[in-house]
């Protein structure tokens, strides 16, 4: 569209993205534990990658006010929010100001920066001591939670536990098949309550099915909702309250399901879903497209919640539980293989 | 956040007032908050830049007015160049008679394609045309059930491919094709297309997109966007576009407090309009777009607009006008204040209704915890336990027993009884001075009001009747007689 005049000369990152020198890293990845994440999170990694490694054309780059704009659009791309940059920005400027530096310092930089932020307790499911363990997955409309679910369900399956689900998002057409054919393909157990009808009430069967069968897992799907609807807030407090009832512990995790390709909306949902639902940990849902899932940068740092598990896929196997060393490590893996050792 | 960024832009630039030019050097620095607003609003790096670019060169040079805030003119020229980059609107679906109009939906996945689909498919039918929805989301487990669903809800019917017993296999294209040949064949005007979402980059998806666009030639494309989307919002409006070539755009989850950021990025991306927006989960929640309400929006200055227009259609024209008679005549009852809250509870969940007004956002925040639908229920258990000789005038009527009954009615604590007694008393002033005040003129009352709901005793106080308009020597004589009258009725009934 013509209505810009971009008064910058910043390339488009599509063009920079189809470098060849980009598929370097790959080939040179080791195989084994990053792959999954660092394939997932190629995109993220390549717009951090790419633009650093561009501010470092020639032998090493003079930090100014150019230089320092470069990063700043670097970082707000990855969704991170013109705050938490800023903070990059600023401990870079204040460290490296007119010095002409080696990419790796200032790569080093953001990495124990990005580190920093997303610092947390140990990010492991609680589990409860005996008995089965439940976790209630929460989120906003479209956000990932049923494929989440499916996913958990796949994880716990294959570590030998007996997983019940409880399809407790009653309100969306349909939610409740789509959460029965992932069961069938799991061959998981699954409780389902009619259209419309109180999703406490399945919880509670759910729940109550889970110690029957002397499930280890129960987990509890609920339908989507926006953090600003109090009513459906307090519905999740009360299936909580519900689920207490059976298991004083219980629920021993509420995840709150995050899309990654949310941009700073995600602090307003950890903020709302902390307060109302009493959320636990965050699941980072579709981090395998071009989105970044930079806003957990923020969120993590307000908030405290930790990222439990990361999204990477549609299988029910691209499911990683978080850590932050190899996120952040992912997230900028490239920029230590590509960049020239300065001469 | 709006008085923020006024204040942000007033600091820096209010050594400019009545004196020089806007140039650029001056502007830069007070334009920090709009850009810092823009980018929490998650409108794009690239698009902020660009766009405070067109900012600095529309104002450079701009006189600043002697009447004016230098801070409030920026903040304008900010205002009206939003909404000229998100205009202008076509809410059209440019359905022509005598042909079925074919209009397909594309999206990421969780933007909300299926919801949509339905919703338009609804606003479609009003029109009193036929629609035929097309399930061609062959990838999500039972999204094809899900349209089903919605299609028995709104009854229009659904085309499904044959093999939805068998769950995942079947080729969309041939859906597509299907579909739109049944509705050929049985004269149906509109198909809507449901199509599969996955995430933008995946080249097997936009393959099967171009297929089907290829195949069934749509008459328009729409992408779906989440409001809740953040910087790739540009990345997969952008691929979307390059590979079916979009007509427009439908905003989803506005009802939420996102800023829809995404809105700019998406237009000046694509450059096709937004055409609606999705408000909410209930099927009839789809909504013209209004490109002056979004640049509030993303500016965080509430959408005082969007407010009056459902507080017109909503509300019942006839009871407002019978209320608003009673309520000049200087009678306003517990009854009255009870229709008045499930008026506004008509509008929505009070918690939109309060954001949607300019400067109540911190009302929002506050409100957040408290279940105002219950709390709602509790008074209204209240005043039905009344007689209605205590609704008509509870603070003169009821005395220490009757507040027992009441209390023991409801089943609540005394103490609330005659807490609602003592707000009512304040909100029975407040609406007496309200009558005959203009929408506008209300919203101000409102603002006002906010600042006395928001201190820290937190009760209605009792204000000040409006002086009201001038009257004549006549009026006066007039008023003053009944008001003679009143008092000797009053006087007269304690004696007795």
């Amino acid at each position: 569209m013509a209505l810009f005049f971009g008064r910058k000369n910043t390339p488009p990152a599509e063009s920079v993205a189809e470098e060849p020198a980009l598929d370097t890293p790959e080939k040179n990845a080791p195989k084994g534990l990053l792959d999954r994440l660092r394939a997932g999170l190629a995109k993220t990694a390549q717009v951090l990658n790419t633009d650093v490694r561009d501010l470092f054309k020639r032998e090493g780059r003079l930090v100014d006010e150019l230089f320092l704009e470069e990063l700043r659009a670097t970082l707000v791309r990855t969704d991170m929010g013109p705050a938490a940059a800023e903070a990059i920005v600023v401990d870079v400027r204040e460290r490296l100001r007119a010095r002409v530096v080696d990419p790796d310092v200032v790569i080093d930089s953001i990495r124990r920066q990005l580190l920093a932020r997303l610092e947390q307790a140990s990010a492991a499911v609680t589990m409860a001591a005996s008995g089965p363990t439940v976790i209630l997955v929460t989120g906003v409309n479209g956000s990932g939670k049923t494929t989440s679910i499916a996913k958990l369900a796949h994880r716990f399956t294959q570590q030998g536990k007996r997983v019940v689900l409880g399809a407790g998002d009653t309100f969306r057409a349909a939610a409740v098949e789509q959460l029965g054919m992932w069961a069938q393909r799991l061959g998981a157990e699954i409780v389902r309550g009619e259209s419309g009808s109180d999703p406490a009430s399945v919880a509670h069967r759910a729940v109550a099915r889970a110690i029957e069968v002397g499930a280890d897992i129960c987990i509890i799907d609920t339908a989507g909702r926006l953090q600003t609807q109090a009513n459906l807030m307090q519905e999740l407090a009360k299936i909580r309250r519900v689920i207490a009832k059976q298991i004083p512990e219980a629920p021993h995790e509420v995840l709150l399901v995050i899309d990654a390709t949310a941009g700073q909306n995600a602090l307003s949902q950890a903020k709302g879903f902390r307060e109302a639902a009493g959320c636990t940990g965050i699941v980072l849902a579709k981090l395998d497209g071009s989105a970044r899932g930079g806003v957990i940068v923020p969120v993590t740092e307000q908030f405290g919640l930790p990222v439990k598990f990361v999204g990477l896929g549609e299988g029910a196997d691209d499911l990683e539980p978080f850590d932050p060393e190899r996120f952040v490590a992912a997230l900028l893996a490239g920029a230590f293989a590509t960049t020239p050792a300065p001469s | 956040m709006f008085e923020s960024l006024t204040a942000s832009l007033s600091s820096a630039l209010g050594a400019l007032r009545g004196r020089g030019k806007l140039t650029a050097a001056n502007m830069r620095e007070g334009l920090d908050g709009v850009r810092t607003a823009l980018l929490e609003a998650d409108v794009a790096y690239d698009v902020v830049n660009q766009f405070l670019d067109r900012v600095v060169a529309d104002a450079v040079g701009a006189k600043v007015l002697d009447a004016l805030d230098p801070a409030q003119q920026i903040v304008g020229i900010v205002h009206s160049e939003l909404i000229n980059l998100m205009g202008p609107v076509d809410h059209s679906l440019h359905l022509e008679a005598g042909k079925t109009t074919i209009l397909m939906l594309c999206g990421l996945q969780g933007s909300g394609k299926t919801t949509s689909c339905a919703k338009l498919a609804r606003k479609i039918k009003e029109q009193g045309r036929s629609v035929l929805l097309v399930a061609a989301d062959l990838q999500r487990p039972a999204a094809i059930e899900q349209l089903v669903v919605l299609g028995q809800k709104l009854g229009v019917p659904v085309h499904t491919p044959d093999t939805v017993a068998t769950g995942f296999a079947g080729d969309p294209v041939a859906v597509c094709n299907a579909g739109v040949a049944r509705a050929r064949k049985e004269n149906i005007s509109v198909v809507i297309l449901d199509t599969a979402g996955r995430l933008s980059i995946d080249s097997a998806l936009m393959q099967e997109l171009t297929r089907i666009d290829r195949a069934v030639g749509p008459d328009q494309v729409y992408l779906v966007v989440d409001a809740m989307t953040g910087q790739d919002a540009v990345q997969s409006a952008k691929a979307f576009n390059d590979a079916l070539e979009l007509n427009g755009v439908i905003m989803t989850k506005l009802d939420g407090d996102a800023r829809g950021g995404a809105a700019l990025s998406v237009k000046s991306v694509t450059g096709v309009p937004i055409k609606f927006i999705g408000t909410g989960e209930q099927i009839e929640a789809l909504e013209d777009f209004h490109p002056e309400r979004m640049a509030g929006r993303i500016l965080g200055m509430g959408d005082v607009l969007t407010l009056v227009e459902e507080a017109q259609r909503k509300f019942d024209q006839d009871e407002m006008q019978e209320q608003e008679a009673r309520l000049r005549a200087g009678e306003f009852t517990l009854e009255d204040f009870k229709k008045m809250l499930l008026q506004t509870r008509r509008l929505g969940p009070l918690g939109k209704v309060l954001g949607m007004i300019p400067g109540m956002g911190g009302m929002q925040e506050m409100l957040a915890g408290a279940d105002l639908e219950k709390d709602m229920q509790r008074l209204f258990g209240v005043i039905d336990s009344m007689t209605p000789e205590e609704r008509r005038n509870p603070s003169r009527v009821i005395d220490q027993s009757r507040r027992r009954r009441i209390a023991t009615g409801a089943g609540v604590e005394a103490q609330e009884v005659s807490e609602l007694v003592k707000q009512f008393d304040g909100m029975s002033s407040m609406m007496k001075g309200m009558a005959g005040l203009g929408m506008r003129d209300r919203m101000k009352e409102m603002q006002r009001l906010q600042g006395e709901m928001t201190n820290p005793s937190g009760r209605l106080a009792r204000s000040k009747g409006d002086t009201g308009k001038r009257l004549t020597a006549e009026e006066r004589r007039k008023q003053k007689k009944q008001r003679d009258k009143e008092l000797r009725r009053k006087n007269r009934g304690l004696q007795g």
